[in-house]
């Protein structure tokens, strides 16, 4: 049988694996993206299964809201990309060190 | 009821629609002609509604189903946040058009990341409040990046994203967590479930929704962004950056630790008490090996942040009243100290190193004398009101108990004294002549002698603001 701690390990686990893709990854931007959709993504499932769990429907209408503006967010972070890249000619993670720090 | 909610929003509406219909107007009309004027007509915008909003009885009114609050906490908010963003938007509009940068997205923009931090500040459920917040990151990724062929502002915009959505990312996860342990996302059925002993899982949540605002008020060890953003993008966008958003933040992170887990105080309380302490010695530690004057003014807010967040974390209404009162003052002296930086040119060309400060009161003597004042308001020297600011959050702290936290708030404010006073002294006792331009636009003049005016007449009363800000805790703390 699987239960509500099922679903939330699953969220855990992919939430987990967005946050070590921000923090590891060496190579492209886009990758960064990805790891904060995947991060979103896992709030949902936690949100969906304690709806689920609960019987209240609050957390499905957290889930719509998260979810259009996890679009409007990466329509967001795409267009900045596109401006850096007009700039710099690269994407690269490393390449993003104009400035220290 | 339906009219009834609307009419609590009405502010945020009028806000909203006015940039929707600026947007339209500038597609199809007069593109970035517009520009000029829709700086005026919004900062005039501003102006009116906070007028509007200040003018508003007293009392708590909710709209749709408690999820947005209008009560005096949140009105003294808006106003605070209105006013700085009128009058940084009004500052900003000759180095705007110096840059070529006046186009009329931007007043738009600021305009709909006024709307947010509208909605975060009322916000009185998790949906709420991350719907205000992501308005307000979304406008500001955008403002960040406005110089869009320059490498730096798109670079400062990247990296406030990324580490902007992982923030969010982080106050979702929690939000969740509350929920799903809460069985609400309503902060006044948080509170009710939440009292005295919360189970694990809501603790967890709660320390995730602390982390992802300490991200956007940029306390440390969440700051790693806030320098280079506040250096790469344009420096009225960094004056706008380090004024209204922090406010928000912060009136936000109040919203959520008193309203929804007044119940637990001792549980958040310690957790504020480190990002305050982290946030006050870094700010004052790594502000001291700054040659760039938009830098050290990031340091500068890592610093004060963690004044303010003393005062939230004394856990009483005192404690709240006095970070509302820092707030203010904070952001008065940013104003000014930012009509400084942007006034700051040589040639006509942009200057932000502190080295150009050299000998500069021999230029410009007024400016000079004003900005010393201000300079020495933010070091917190008595008898300037900054100090005013600093001793009532650390009474706030000695009288909740938090004895060891006042010393440490009084050791980190004698380091960060130093490089104000740096300054200071390069402006008066300098090696070589200032090749700063000694002229400069009038509206920068007067925003930096008022601001620097208001720090030595505000002493008497603190222009009359504790009245409000005692009324606006009280409404918090239950």
């Amino acid at each position: 049988m699987i239960g509500l701690e099922h679903y939330l390990i699953v969220a855990a686990a992919l939430f987990v694996t967005g946050i070590f893709g921000i923090f590891l990854n060496r190579k492209n931007v886009i990758i960064l993206l990805m790891s904060i959709e995947l991060m979103l993504l896992s709030v949902n499932i936690n949100l969906v299964a304690f709806s689920a769990y609960q019987g209240n429907l609050t957390g499905q209408v957290f889930t719509l809201f998260v979810l259009t503006v996890a679009a409007a967010e990466a329509a967001i972070g795409l267009a900045i990309l596109v401006c850096f890249f007009r700039n710099r000619g690269t994407i690269d993670v490393e390449d993003v060190n104009v400035m220290k720090g | 009821m339906q009219t009834g909610d609307l009419s609590i929003i009405l502010p945020e509406i009028v806000l909203s629609v006015f940039a929707m219909a600026g947007l339209i107007a500038g597609a199809y009309g007069g593109r970035d002609r517009l520009g000029p004027a829709m700086i005026w007509t919004t900062s005039a915008l501003f102006a009116a509604l906070a007028a509007w909003i200040g003018l508003q009885g007293a009392g708590t009114a909710t709209a749709f189903g408690e999820m947005f609050t209008d009560d005096a906490f949140a009105r003294f908010a808006k106003v605070t946040i209105l006013l700085s963003a009128a009058a940084v938007l009004l500052m900003g509009k000759g180095y705007m058009a110096r840059c070529d940068l006046i186009r009329f997205e931007y007043p738009l923009l600021i305009a709909l990341a006024a709307v947010g931090m509208m909605v975060m500040v009322s916000a009185s459920d998790l949906m709420a409040l991350y719907m205000g917040l992501e308005l307000q990151s979304l406008s500001l990724y955008v403002i960040a990046a406005l110089r869009r062929d320059s490498v730096r502002s798109t670079e400062a915009g990247l990296k406030y994203f990324v580490l902007g959505a992982l923030s969010s990312g982080l106050l979702l996860f929690g939000a969740s967590l509350v929920y799903g342990f809460a069985g609400t996302t309503g902060f006044a059925g948080i509170f009710e479930a939440v009292q005295g002993r919360a189970p694990v899982g809501l603790l967890i949540g709660l320390s995730l929704v602390i982390a992802g605002l300490a991200f956007k008020i940029s306390a440390a060890p969440f700051h790693m962004w806030t320098p280079d953003v506040y250096e790469g993008a344009p420096t009225s966008v960094t004056a706008f950056f380090a004024t209204a958003p922090k406010i928000a933040a912060m009136a936000l992170l109040a919203r959520v630790v008193y309203g929804a887990f007044g119940g637990i105080v001792g549980d958040w309380q310690q957790i504020l008490a480190a990002l305050s302490v982290a946030s006050m010695f870094l700010g004052a530690v790594a502000a001291i090996g700054q040659r760039n004057i938009k830098r050290l003014m990031a340091y500068s807010s890592i610093a004060h942040m963690g004044f303010a967040l003393m005062g939230l974390a004394a856990g009483t209404v005192a404690g709240v009243e006095a970070m509302l009162i820092y707030l203010v003052i904070y952001v008065t002296m940013n104003v000014g100290a930012f009509a400084f930086i942007l006034s700051m040119e040589r040639d006509g060309a942009p200057v932000v190193e502190i080295s150009a400060l050299s000998l500069y009161s021999r230029r410009s003597p007024t400016r000079a004398l004003a900005m010393l004042v201000l300079l020495f308001s933010l070091a917190g020297v008595p008898p300037l009101v900054g100090f005013f600011a600093k001793y009532s959050v650390l009474l706030a702290a000695v009288e909740a108990g938090l004895v060891w936290l006042a010393v440490l708030g009084v050791i980190a404010s004698v380091i960060g004294a130093f490089y104000y006073i740096r300054i200071v002294y390069i402006m008066y006792f300098g090696d070589e002549e200032s090749e700063l331009d000694a002229g400069g636009s009038t509206v920068l003049a007067s925003f930096l002698v008022v601001s620097a005016a208001l720090m030595l007449f505000g002493l008497w009363n603190l222009a009359g603001i504790e009245g409000p800000a005692a009324a606006a805790a009280s409404t918090l703390v239950r």
